[in-house]
């Protein structure tokens, strides 16, 4: 035990000791870089995981994750039919995750990217060292793809998907993938991800990407995990020059969800979009957290985050913008809003500027409101029923995360997804 | 097709109508004038069932039925329109798509087939032409960064577009220029026929040289206190409301 560990409460010890019972248990048999593997195992050792008490974590209580005792993912799996079908129906090539494995007859390999699975894919981008859940992905990763587009290529469209199939109540299991993205330079390719599952796990995945100069990726993220799951994502995305990461994030699963993104616009001209909304209910918790590092000049980032909370669900953001004393004429604009539909609701908003640069142009905004009562009032003046008229209101407090979505396939899906989650609170 | 009998209704405590009696025949136009404060507004938003408007007594019967029982959407199913004073913006909800769902939830209401996309935009792109109105209104968002003038026009394409048996104008007029009042005036008398019946509750009789009702009514103090044919709404113009409410009083 060392110094951090110590001063630590007990349950967050054990829930590591935990863990690091099962890397030791497993070591042997976990495939790829062992020395990745191994550093990654030291920086958990040494950090353990967090308590509110670490500012990246103060609104956010890992508590019911780490009081958790996981299993192993079984093998064979479960039949995942019924999950399957879950999955958004798009015309294109699929890379299939069950519980953290990939699976060959589920899945249909891209013909314009190449894509390397059966162990993690590890790059140079994470942080084992800083954040304690990558070094705990780091420690325990399975599987992954690494998934590499040609300079030049124009990559379409490609899927992927997690599926998450917990065990009993008794018998939750965990698993934390390990992917990694490079987009040679001038290369585009829309990559839709997709969460699912049933039951109580713990999907801890690591995602490490690099755009290349001029290359364009657009991210479309849905997380529509178990309600009895944990998802907690780390992200990393490495921007060249006049690159383009182009993300938007749905939440809308789990009982507990963190998605964590670390997006660096490492040449210039390079531009990150973080667009995300959270649409929560119950007791859930959703925080998405980011960082967004200017590290060269005249870069572009953007980010557009909306809550949407009912029940007693409690929704987090945190974005951090850092401008490096290089990266002049930085564009920075964040805007973070939140819906309120009921009164037990709640959002914490932490916007946060680092701004070492003297020639830059960087806001953000934040508002917390309920539904308008004249608005509702108008709309059902014009004879459109109450729950008609809510989800109207709702979905045009989305419209500017939404609208901007240019993947026809991808805005679909993410539609109907915040549809149907409309029509399940109404239910 | 609208009976109003001994209405009271406060606002927040205070008492704003003091036992309003109104009825409005199938078929006819009715005016409803007065000086401001006089509780014109309140009866408007007592009629379409806005939150806040507290009823304390009386009754109102719609083609039979309890309207004030029913909620807002019901009574837009069962015929009612209010054209607003002013008219709520909503971003993020296109014109076209809020007036095609609205059209589609009376339809919907009434047992009738919806319209869809194509259908609908054919049938707004003609009233929108008829009053008008620039085709892209129907795809801005509704009411956002119209100006006074364009957001009453709006008012009047809903009312085109939905075809209440009942519309209630809460000064629509007000703010309009000469082109714009003609333009509402006739969105209204196309309307007029014998199943229609239309409320205009305005301050001048400017409006009703467009829309000639058959009564008149002069609402002073939360009451009713003259009824009249249209010259009555002139003789407001020439002595002011003061006269004809002291000589009520």
């Amino acid at each position: 035990m060392n110094a951090v560990t110590q001063l630590q409460p007990a349950w967050l010890r054990d829930g590591a000791a935990a863990f690091v019972a099962r890397y030791e248990g497993l070591r042997d048999r976990l495939p790829g870089d062992a020395a990745a593997r191994d550093a990654g195992a030291a920086a958990f050792r040494a950090r353990g995981l967090p308590g509110v008490r670490d500012e990246a974590w103060h609104y956010t209580s890992l508590r019911p994750l780490v009081e958790t005792r996981f299993a192993e993912p079984l093998t064979p799996v479960a039949d995942c039919a019924a999950l399957m079908t879950r999955l958004p129906q798009i015309d294109a090539p699929r890379l299939v995750f069950v519980d953290g494995r990939f699976r060959d007859d589920l899945s249909v390999v891209p013909s314009g990217a190449s894509v390397r699975v059966g162990g993690p894919a590890y790059g140079a981008l994470a942080q084992p060292g800083r954040e304690p859940l990558v070094a705990l992905n780091t420690m325990l990763a399975e599987d992954g793809a690494a998934i590499e587009v040609a300079a030049g290529a124009d990559a379409g469209t490609l899927l992927l998907a997690s599926v998450g199939i917990g065990g009993s109540p008794d018998r939750p299991v965990a698993f934390h993938p390990r992917h990694a993205l490079n987009l040679g330079d001038s290369a585009r390719l829309t990559l839709i991800e997709v969460a699912i599952g049933e039951g109580a796990y713990l999907h801890n995945p690591v995602f490490e990407i690099t755009v290349g100069a001029a290359a364009t990726l657009t991210h479309l993220r849905l997380q529509d995990e178990s309600r009895a799951a944990f998802h907690i994502s780390t992200l990393y995305a490495d921007v060249a020059q006049r690159g383009s990461y182009d993300s938007f994030a749905l939440t809308l699963g789990a009982r507990l969800a963190r998605l964590e993104v670390h997006a660096r616009l490492a040449g210039r001209g390079a531009t990150a979009h973080l667009n995300a909304v959270q649409l929560l209910g119950g007791t859930q918790h959703g925080d998405f957290t980011t960082v967004v590092t200017h590290d060269a000049p005249s870069c572009i980032s953007r980010q557009t985050v909306k809550n949407v909370l009912t029940g007693r669900a409690r929704g987090v953001f945190q974005g951090k913008i850092e401008v490096a004393r290089d990266a002049q004429k930085t564009d920075g604009y964040q805007m973070n809003q939140a819906l309120l539909l009921s009164t037990e609701a709640e959002v914490d908003s932490k916007p946060q500027l680092e701004i070492y640069a003297d020639d830059v142009k960087c806001s953000h905004g934040a508002t917390v409101g309920e539904l308008d009562a004249e608005q509702l009032f108008y709309l059902r003046s014009r004879g459109i029923a109450e729950a008609d008229a809510r989800a109207m209101l709702v979905r045009a407090f989305l419209a500017d995360a939404l609208d901007p979505i240019a993947h026809e396939a991808g805005r679909v899906v993410l539609e109907s997804a915040v549809a149907q989650w409309w029509e399940r609170q109404a239910a | 097709m609208l009976q109003i009998k001994g209405l009271t209704a406060s606002v927040e405590g205070k008492p704003i109508l003091r036992g309003i009696d109104l009825t409005v025949p199938t078929g006819e136009v009715h005016a409803i004038m007065g000086p401001n404060g006089s509780g014109k507004s309140t009866l408007s938003y007592v009629l379409a069932g806005r939150d806040g408007y507290e009823v304390t007594g009386g009754t109102v019967t719609f083609d039979g039925r309890d309207l004030l029982a029913m909620a807002p959407e019901e009574r837009a199913a069962a015929g009612l329109f209010l054209a607003f004073q002013y008219p709520v913006e909503l971003p993020g909800v296109g014109n076209a798509n809020f007036l095609r769902t609205a059209l589609n939830a009376l339809h919907r209401a009434r047992g009738e087939a919806e319209l869809d996309a194509v259908q609908f935009l054919k049938l707004a792109r003609a009233e929108a032409k008829r009053l008008s109105m620039p085709d892209d209104m129907l795809k801005r968002n509704v009411n956002v960064g119209f100006s006074g003038g364009e957001k009453k026009r709006n008012e009047v394409l809903q009312m085109a577009i939905l075809r209440p048996r009942l519309a209630i104008l809460d000064e629509t007029d007000s703010g309009l220029d000469i082109d714009a009042l003609r333009i509402v005036a006739e969105g209204v008398n196309a309307l007029r026929g014998p199943q229609n019946s239309a409320l205009v509750i305005t301050h001048y009789q400017r409006l009703l040289e467009h829309i000639v009702p058959d009564r008149v009514h002069v609402l002073a103090g939360g009451r009713i206190v003259r009824s009249g044919g249209p010259d009555l709404a002139r003789a407001l113009e020439e002595g002011g409301y003061a006269a004809v409410v002291a000589d009520a009083a």
